[in-house]
């Protein structure tokens, strides 16, 4: 029962009057942002990566768990009040919820939003506070060689499973790979594509890579593309639900909480397919299928849990294994390495008051959600009139002057501007950037046990697999790469009848 | 000309959206068709042969990585087996293979998803132009920013992004990045106990 205590521990100093505040700032921060088109959780923690340099680790993950959850919920306010979904996961949440909002239910459309991220986001903080350290009591006896193995096992789940294309998604992951290259190599200490400029000698930082490819490449992508005619937007009052609305939303929440974490906690179930298996899920057992379509409240009850559950269930592959599975997830991990935090399965031993008052501070910012949004709500929604040359420019902004935190020098600026052409061109060649970012911050850990396990062996590539957790996990990726081509297979013929 | 579609996109008012639309619409409806068939549907096959670029580029990379690991030597093969050139030369071999396997769907009529948003409209044509432009914006600040320091750069940074991206209230856009720039300068100098660069303000500010 030491967690439970441990717990308790992380209640008291994520209570502290300035953690709170910390904690309240999150939340506001990624609402707005989550609700701003164009910035989503994960730019929001890239650009605010700078606050780490003079912040204690704690209250900036307070922070940043806040900015998270409330991005999720920003997030599907968009989606029902303008139709036009930032992020993939609250694409299906547009489909009743702005159908609701036209019908003049946006009120009850929030609040099931919100009432709903509140109780998923509160059962898969419980759920994560349970497994999260179980795991990582496992994951600390694995060696080298199955912690390479699931590494590998996260990098092509990420890789294959999400995202349309699976040969880009591997082109994003592979130059993902190449840029975590560039440094001095840890074992011999010769330099690596460094191109004989000292300044690189270091790696490049995460922190400029992240906010370039989220931030500059977004921004540029935008200005190439810029909606030229407003969006209507769809005006709201303080959000409220009634009777009925209780009645039918309360089983779609937890349904969707219940397909939603699984999904987070596996390396590459991600928040699409739980949130689109949610909506599925309530079309067919609600007794109102009539308003499916329409705008029914189950539709956008399921799906907003489903997403913040997997938000919760994203966590424990982070805290207990040091694997990011989602963008907003692999710079918090960044931020992790910039404290100097080693991430992995040692962290609820080395790190334990500062990951349990992350846990801690993660229930904290889900209640400040639910009293915090509910009477804002018409205030966010102003926000969406934000005129857009000053959103983006603002955007630029401060991408700029995170980049030149890092180290104060302009070629810091300069490697934003490239990497930033890079994410332009990654965004309009279909590259997703998930994989390009975890293969930059994966990459040099992956090559690291891959050496330290062969070193074991003297060479021999059978110490690969000397663990039984690493032949399994090995035997999973077969099977999932087999898996994934029988499916291609048999779908391709269909697919074609389908468009001829 | 080029700046010209972008007019009605700084509008603050709710009230003028009426006009926005009509002047949405009247944009020359050949570009509109022609954006649409390339980014949105599937189905038509045409080639996007732009993707060369990324051909290229994933090719001259994996080059670049192969070479440059060639040179490196390993003089603990005793200790590290693996030594510092066998994952360069994966991560190298694994570039090449993909511009290969890219070069093959390209030519085979695969076409790039183009990453929708909310203020992405991919039925328009692409403004190449602005990107150039914010691009030119962005160079000036990196060139500047140790000479005038970051009050200034930043300041004359942001109102040359929302100038570019279509505000035509440059004064006011000025009053807004200095206040920015400012804020942010000392914020950093004494919040985080970061000096970012002061320029010649150096002993002003």
């Amino acid at each position: 029962m030491g967690n439970i205590g441990h717990l308790a521990d992380g209640f008291a100093s994520a209570l502290t009057p300035m953690n709170l505040m910390f904690a309240c700032l999150g939340v506001l921060l990624g609402t707005a942002v989550g609700v701003l088109p164009g910035i989503g959780p994960a730019m929001t923690v890239a650009l605010l990566l700078p606050v780490t340099y003079n912040v204690d680790a704690a209250s900036a993950f307070i922070m940043f768990a806040g900015i998270y959850y409330g991005g999720m919920y920003g997030g599907s306010t968009t989606s029902i009040l303008l139709n036009t979904p930032g992020e993939s996961s609250s694409v299906v949440t547009a489909i009743e919820g702005n159908k609701m909002a036209k019908a003049g239910r946006a009120a009850q459309a929030l609040a099931t939003a919100a009432i709903g991220s509140f109780i998923a986001g509160a059962i898969g903080t419980a759920l994560l506070a349970l497994f999260a350290p179980t795991i990582a009591t496992q994951a600390v006896k694995l060696g080298d060689p199955s912690y390479l193995a699931i590494m590998v096992l996260a990098l092509v789940a990420v890789t294959a499973v999400l995202g349309s294309s699976k040969l880009r998604g591997f082109i994003s992951l592979f130059l993902g790979l190449a840029i975590g290259l560039v440094g001095i190599d840890s074992v011999t200490g010769q330099s690596r594509l460094t191109f004989g400029i000292p300044l690189l000698s270091d790696g490049i930082d995460i922190v400029v890579v992240a906010v370039a490819i989220f931030a500059i490449g977004e921004a540029l992508w935008v200005a190439a593309h810029l909606r030229r005619r407003p969006q209507e937007i769809v005006p709201v009052g303080r959000p409220w639900m009634g009777r009925e609305d209780w009645r039918r939303s309360w089983k779609p929440w937890l349904r969707g909480t219940a397909y939603g974490f699984p999904f987070g906690a596996v390396p590459a179930g991600g928040a699409e397919l739980p949130t689109f298996l949610s909506y599925v899920t309530e079309r067919r057992l609600t007794k109102h299928p009539e308003e499916f379509g329409k705008g029914a409240i189950e539709g956008v009850a399921g799906p907003e849990a489903a997403n913040n559950a997997s938000a919760a269930g994203t966590l424990v592959p982070m805290l207990s294994l040091g694997l990011p599975t989602n963008a907003t997830a692999a710079v918090m991990l960044a931020a992790m390495v910039g404290y100097g935090i080693d991430p992995g399965p040692t962290l609820f031993t080395s790190q334990s008051d500062l990951i349990w008052t992350l846990i801690a501070s993660l229930f904290i910012g889900n209640l400040l959600l639910l009293v915090l949004n509910l009477p804002l709500a018409p205030v966010w929604a102003r926000l969406l009139r934000t005129p857009r040359p000053y959103l983006y420019a603002g955007i630029l902004f401060f991408a700029s002057l995170g980049a030149l935190a890092v180290n104060l020098q302009w070629f810091d600026l300069a490697l934003l501007l490239v990497f930033g052409l890079l994410g332009l061109m990654m965004r309009r060649f279909g590259l997703p950037v998930l994989p390009l970012i975890i293969g930059v911050i994966l990459g040099p850990r992956v090559e690291s046990a891959m050496r330290k396990s062969l070193q074991l062996s003297s060479g021999d590539w059978s110490g690969l697999v000397s663990e039984p957790v690493a032949k399994i996990v090995y035997a999973l990726i077969v099977l999932g790469a087999v898996g994934l081509l029988v499916v291609g297979r048999l779908r391709r013929p269909t697919t074609q009848e389908v468009t001829s | 000309m080029s700046a010209d579609p972008n007019e009605d996109t700084n509008e603050v008012r709710p009230g003028v959206r009426a006009r926005g639309a009509t002047e949405g619409m009247s944009a020359d409806p050949r570009e509109v068709t022609s954006g649409a068939t390339a980014a949105a549907s599937p189905p038509a096959r045409e080639r996007d042969l732009s993707q060369l670029l990324l051909i290229g580029i994933l090719a001259v990379l994996g080059v670049v990585v192969a070479v440059d690991a060639s040179r490196l030597r390993n003089d603990f093969a005793k200790l590290d087996p693996v030594g510092p050139k066998a994952f360069p030369y994966a991560v190298a071999a694994a570039l090449l293979v993909l511009a290969a396997l890219l070069a093959v769907s390209v030519l085979r009529g695969s076409v790039p998803e183009a990453e929708e948003g909310e203020d992405i409209d991919l039925t328009q044509r692409a403004d190449w132009t602005t990107v150039a432009k914010l691009v030119g914006v962005f160079v000036f600040l990196i060139a500047t920013v140790n000479v005038l320091g970051w009050a200034i750069s930043g300041a004359l940074f942001f109102a040359g992004c929302s100038l570019t991206l279509g505000s035509r209230t440059w004064l006011r856009d000025l009053a807004i990045g200095t206040a920015l720039s400012v804020a942010t300068f000392y914020a950093f100098y004494s919040g985080l106990g970061v000096p970012l660069p002061a320029g010649i303000l150096d002993g002003i500010l």
